[in-house]
């Protein structure tokens, strides 16, 4: 029976609730860090002409992409510290779930920018007697990374998203917390709201950001 | 791996072959379910967000915005732990104590409701993608703005948003995955069941693994058919972020 | 100086070049048109080896395209090219894009191509755009930054792949003077187009292509007057009612 809204519960656990904001934050942080350079190597192996070597990096790519992450985060959690030979922190058999799981993503949205630069640009700057590795340099790269940027933040939203998923492996993130304290004291309409809020504000903010990026300087 | 002992043949024991089947049983079952909802309720937003009135449009965008910018999981835990609390006693009530199976079907409305926002933003991008002179051609024609949509715009956008719809489609089945949080009994809860009672973690996985990579699979293929048998000539497909 | 040897090139079984021959000499300027899918724009693009070609040889002021030691970016840092689509690096400023090859191929120094950049931007009327991006710039002030852009690598030669097809109706003439006025200062030019108003007015000669076969290949009086082949007749009949 619902008998009234009681948000001082908020105030009241504030700094263990902050705590899981930092779990929260460091995840995605890292999460992001590691999937962007792994997704980088992984993209340029795409576009190689080394075919053995972009069907394998296709393979992974898809066969990450068919699976939940809250699977893959299973996988790790249990293979992680097997693998090693000892005992391993949940965060950071998470983290390389994340970095695993992420870095496919990545990669497409990084294949596909490089991609999307037209075919003449190539042709025209080849036709000045740039080399490859020039035109790379100064004219495919800088296009395909203006086009990139705001698609890699949209997915980057979506990761501090999916970090919540951390929950199945008791994981204390932001809403992990926030269940235990609701559980512990009963409230779970304040925890569960204000974790949703908190979401909408920042994720929206920064879905704007990314709006306003691609508005401004994609080509 | 020092030490692992290999134990297959304990996925073929009882009870544990009839959990997987039950369990990718209750996955399928939770993705259609979810995506009947999902498909009609999305295309009506997307289309409600392409018109000119005002409050279709502000109202698609708000329902949009609000799905998609809540993380599923916490979508989740508020269907079951706070819509009953909210709602008026005799509902509330009723979801707790007399609705049958209350965790199957608060995981389906979540993941139905969700995956609409997905499935309103490709509607959307697929209709606006269509030049502004179809629109006014079949209005020059003497069509009506609804004619316009059933015959001009809709047979095309959807066409050309297939491959985005599939990866949303996969995306539900995918995300039937997190029912288990609120002890829906499906593939990866009972991949996860098994491991802890046999610690077969790496037999048990590798079959939840292996259903998932097929259903993707046989989805995939499905949908590339669908693609040939309805492609225009001459249009790129087209799909939102 | 340019001088193409019996070309031929296969797109796998479809043969899109056909034994094509030509010379063309230091200071000429050649024209070169057909209809669609006459090979033309592919001819011109084996010239400074951005599409490869299967049979023949092809030699710029001495230097073999075809052959495997060439170094190709060197060459075509000494052939000028412009696309039908312009072509501009949109990231850049006009400026900035008449820079880069200066730069980064020729080795100059910052001041020395800015200054030959702006230079040329001044020839070309467009001295105020210079620090515009091409996204600011109409199709024929893109397309006149793009022969700048070439022209500020001093090239041997230039080769033109339809200049003017992208350019609506008013822009084409801006375009056809500079071209002009680069024939008439010697330029060698290799230039295909449908514009045949600038072939008999600067043109030395004129070549016509049919199905990757140079078909007829004369001076320009003689090809205006008494065209020989029955397909160039019916191509001029053809483009030149309007």
């Amino acid at each position: 029976m619902f008998t009234g809204f009681d948000f001082g519960i908020l105030w009241l656990n504030a700094p263990f609730l902050w705590n899981g904001v930092l779990l929260t934050l460091q995840l995605t942080l890292f999460a992001v860090g590691g999937g962007l350079l792994l997704g980088i190597v992984l993209a340029v192996a795409r576009l190689s002409s080394i075919k053995p070597l972009a069907w394998l990096v296709e393979g992974y790519v898809n066969f990450l992409r068919s699976m939940p992450l809250i699977l893959v985060i299973f996988w790790f959690y249990t293979l992680v510290p097997k693998l090693i030979g000892r005992p391993v922190s949940g965060f950071y058999s998470v983290l390389i779930a994340f970095v695993m799981f992420e870095a496919a993503y990545y990669s497409e949205i990084i294949r596909a920018g490089i991609s999307s630069v037209r075919r003449n640009q190539i042709s025209a700057a080849m036709a000045l007697g740039l080399t490859n590795l020039q035109s790379m340099r100064y004219v495919v790269l800088p296009q395909a990374v203006r086009n990139m940027i705001p698609v890699l933040l949209t997915q980057s939203i979506i990761m501090l998203q999916d970090t919540s998923l951390v929950y199945v492996v008791g994981l204390r993130d932001f809403l992990t917390s926030a269940d235990i304290v609701a559980s512990r004291d009963n409230r779970p309409i304040e925890l569960y709201l204000f974790v949703a809020i908190v979401f909408l504000v920042v994720c929206f903010s920064a879905s704007r950001l990314a709006n306003r990026l691609r508005r401004r300087y994609a080509l | 791996m020092g030490g692992y002992n290999w134990n297959w043949p304990i996925l073929l024991k009882e009870p544990y072959v009839t959990w997987i089947v039950t369990g990718f049983g209750k996955t399928i079952l939770i993705a259609v379910i979810a995506w009947a909802i999902a498909f009609p309720l999305g295309s009506a937003i997307g289309i409600a967000r392409t018109t000119d009135n005002h409050a279709l449009r502000l109202g698609g965008t708000v329902y949009v915005e609000t799905f998609r910018n809540i993380p599923l999981l916490v979508q989740m835990f508020l269907w079951y732990f706070v819509v009953p609390e909210l709602l008026p006693a005799d509902w509330g009530r009723w979801i707790k104590r007399d609705m049958p199976y209350p965790q199957f079907l608060t995981a389906v409305i979540c993941l139905g409701l969700y995956t609409a926002s997905r499935v309103a933003e490709q509607v959307r991008s697929g209709i606006e993608a269509i030049p502004r002179g179809q629109r006014n051609a079949g209005l020059a024609m003497g069509l009506t703005s609804l004619q316009v949509y059933r015959y001009v715009l809709i047979p095309v956008a959807y066409r050309t948003i297939i491959p985005p719809l599939t990866s949303d489609f996969l995306g539900v089945f995918k995300n039937s995955s997190l029912a288990l949080t609120i002890g829906v009994l499906e593939l990866t809860s009972q991949a996860r069941q098994i491991e802890e009672y046999t610690f077969a973690a790496f037999e048990a996985f590798t079959v939840a693994t292996v259903l998932y990579c097929t259903v993707t699979g046989i989805v995939i293929l499905a949908m590339r058919i669908l693609e040939r048998r309805t492609r225009i000539a001459g249009t790129i497909a087209v799909g939102a972020q | 100086m340019i001088e193409l040897a019996h070309v031929s090139k296969w797109y796998g079984p479809t043969q899109v070049l056909n034994s094509c021959s030509m010379t063309i000499a230091k200071g000429e300027v050649v024209v070169i048109c057909g209809p669609s899918g006459s090979g033309k724009s592919t001819l011109i693009k084996c010239i400074n080896g951005l599409e490869p070609f299967s049979e023949g040889t092809i030699t710029v002021d001495g230097v073999s395209v075809g052959d495997r030691t060439t170094n190709l970016p060197k060459l075509r840092s000494r052939i000028g090219m412009v696309f039908q689509s312009f072509e501009l690096f949109p990231h850049m400023t006009a400026c900035e894009n008449i820079v880069l090859a200066q730069q980064k191929v020729l080795g100059r120094n910052r001041d020395a191509a800015n200054a030959k950049a702006t230079e040329l931007l001044a020839r070309m009327g467009l001295a105020e755009h210079a620090t515009k991006h091409p996204a600011q710039l109409s199709g024929g002030q893109q397309q006149r930054v793009a022969i700048a852009r070439a022209l500020a690598m001093d090239p041997i030669a230039m080769l033109f792949d339809e200049p003017t097809s992208a350019l609506d109706p008013e822009m084409i003439t801006e375009v056809l003077d500079v071209m002009v006025k680069l024939a008439e200062d010697g330029m060698t030019m290799a230039v295909v187009t449908h514009e045949m108003g600038f072939a008999r007015k600067v043109a030395d000669r004129v070549v016509f292509m049919d199905q990757g076969s140079i078909v007829e290949d004369a001076d320009k009086e003689a090809f205006f007057g008494t065209p020989r082949s029955q397909r160039a007749q019916l191509f001029l009949s053809k483009i030149l009612q309007h």
